[in-house]
């Protein structure tokens, strides 16, 4: 069963690829026919077609093998963007793992407390509506003048960014299981903390999952931003400022570091999708009925 | 009523008083069960069976009057863990396997694994499910799950056995079974229970006494006492079983008659 459900996963990421790269140079061809209209009409397409615009995919594909230049060795560009991307890996990680903390924490808070609920919850979700742009700057100062590393202001930008879809639908989770068995576990004259570990918890794991799931590449998107409002060094955020500004001469290669960022988004999501299958689909013998 | 395993004095419930969906659910009801005795619940749908368990089970508080078990208010019972308890819906969680859900009771009072393990085998063949321990509830028919059910409040032995319609999900066959298992279990455990059911022959054969609730709001109508005895499979033909069986009828016709 488990070769068979890899294979068709590999497969359908295949034809989706290709779908992709087809819709792109299908665009693309077409643009160059029509001379940037929709067929038959003199209506602009949103994006010109140009190469300068709207690279190649396989420009965009051979990029990644081209030499570039890593202080003093020269290194294809997959490998200068994976290693950039490890790091920014381990600041979405401390980001993600903090934002899991905090949520669950808050979430906690406010299922044992109403009043709690009431005084969190708008401003969990005000929260949200600063723009990063202008949260990340202070998140940078405040680190600074504290003399912390730059890892850990990026962190919590993207920290900054996970705890939210963590605590609402742990929230949801915790509240999720029936009057019945809350009952149960009330005739059993379960203390609150022993209803939590063993019937709200356990409960709140299916809630959890899919929210973790955007919670991990929400941490990507939070460290690259991080990294590009803190300006580090290293980082896939920083590849990406680079090329960004030399995108005249080859915008190849931003496509290609964009694309590396959207491999290592997806990455994270497939871990946390494997950790679901494995602590929800398994422990509850859930089996997949067939075409599903 | 000392001595009582169960006192109810004056009781009336009325769900959200003051509002517009109040409803009056019991009125003055006075029961008191002797340790021991097997009492079934029965009337109409609706009538407050399952509000009068919940009472005695602390899981909702008397408008007025009160609930005594074992010469203690019934929260105080609850909090010394005197309760089994069955619901209309099984109720198992689904990401234990149906041995760990029989455990759950046993984890909460500190048991060790080996016990919990040993007696959870032991419940699973009482219920005659024997080979899924490991199982997930979601992989058990419905009435297999309530057999579950009944296994985990039967495990820890409890002093007040309070059972929903333990058995309405059950096929003929196997209701019959469990009623006869459920027998052996109370007297062999001497415990005390409280059995609603819609089951005019299943509280004949099961109960020392029936108590017939009349409905909105729910009173005691009349309490029909049956002793058959120790009862088999045969006792289900026996005319001491039917007459006892159409005295529960006559006075359920009399309830729905508004008698
Ligand atoms: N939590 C509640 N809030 C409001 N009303 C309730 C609540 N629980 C029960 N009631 C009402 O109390 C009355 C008795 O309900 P109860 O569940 O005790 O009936 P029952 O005899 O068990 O019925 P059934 O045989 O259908 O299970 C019903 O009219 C019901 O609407
Ligand atoms: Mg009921």
């Amino acid at each position: 069963m488990i070769p068979g459900r890899a294979l068709r996963t590999v497969a359908t990421t295949l034809v989706a690829l290709a779908l992709l790269v087809g819709l792109w140079e299908g665009y693309k061809w077409m643009g160059g026919v029509t001379d940037d209209t929709w067929p038959g009409t003199s209506i602009e397409l949103p994006t010109s077609t140009d190469d300068l615009t709207m690279p190649h995919a396989a420009d965009i594909a051979g990029e990644l093998f081209e030499e570039v230049r890593d202080g003093r060795n020269r290194l294809p560009l997959s490998v200068f963007l994976l290693k950039k991307a490890w790091f920014t890996l381990q600041e979405a990680a401390i980001g993600f793992t903090l934002g899991l903390a905090i949520g669950l924490g808050l979430a906690v808070l406010m299922l044992r407390w109403r009043v709690a609920e009431r005084g969190l919850l708008p401003w969990i979700n005000v929260s949200q509506t600063i723009p990063l742009i202008a949260l990340a700057p202070i998140i940078v100062t405040w680190g600074r003048t504290r003399d912390l590393p730059d890892l850990v202001s990026i962190s919590l930008i993207a920290t900054y960014l996970t705890f939210f879809p963590v605590a609402v639908s742990a929230l949801r989770g915790l509240q999720s299981p029936d009057a019945a068995h809350v009952e149960l576990m009330r005739s059993y004259a379960a203390p609150w903390r022993t209803t939590l570990f063993k019937l709200r918890l356990p409960a709140a794991r299916a809630y959890l999952f899919p929210a973790l799931k955007i919670a991990a590449t929400l941490s990507v998107v939070g460290a690259i931003v991080g990294e590009i409002s803190i300006g580090t060094k290293t980082g896939l955020g920083r590849a990406i400022l680079e090329y960004a500004q030399r995108y005249a001469v080859s915008p190849e290669r931003l496509y290609a570091s964009v694309v590396g960022a959207a491999v290592l988004g997806l990455a994270v999501f497939g871990l946390v999708a494997l950790a679901e299958r494995l602590v929800v689909t398994r422990t509850q013998g859930l089996t997949r009925e067939v075409g599903s | 009523m000392s001595g009582a395993a169960i006192a109810i004095e004056g009781v009336d419930k009325v769900f959200n008083a003051g509002s517009a969906d109040e409803v009056a659910a019991l009125r003055g009801i006075d029961l008191a069960i002797r340790p021991g005795e097997f009492v079934s619940l029965i009337g109409p749908s609706g009538c407050g069976k399952s509000t009068l368990l919940r009472l005695i089970g602390d899981l909702l508080t008397p408008s007025r009057g009160t609930v005594t078990v074992f010469g203690k208010p019934a929260h105080q019972a609850r909090l010394d863990q005197d309760y089994g308890m069955v619901f209309q819906h099984a109720g198992l969680f689904d990401w234990r396997r149906v041995a760990a859900n029989i455990e759950l009771p046993l984890e909460l009072r500190g048991w060790s694994k080996a016990d919990r393990a040993e007696r959870s085998a032991q419940m699973l063949d009482l219920v005659q499910l024997p080979d899924f321990g490991r199982h997930y509830p979601r992989q058990l028919s419905g009435g297999m799950q309530q057999r579950v059910s009944i296994a985990r409040a039967l495990s820890f032995e409890p002093k007040l056995l309070l059972m929903d319609e333990p058995f309405g999900a059950l096929d003929e066959m196997t209701r019959e079974h469990m009623q006869l298992e459920l027998l052996r279990i109370w007297r062999e455990t001497g415990t005390t229970v409280v059995f609603v059911t819609h089951s005019i022959s299943e509280s004949a054969f099961l109960s020392n006494r029936v108590v017939v609730l009349s409905p909105r709001p729910g009173r005691i109508h009349s309490v029909v006492d049956v002793d058959l005895g120790d009862r088999d499979d045969d006792t289900r033909e026996d005319p001491a079983f039917f007459a006892k069986a159409t005295e529960v009828r006559e006075a359920l016709r009399a309830v729905e008659a508004g008698g």
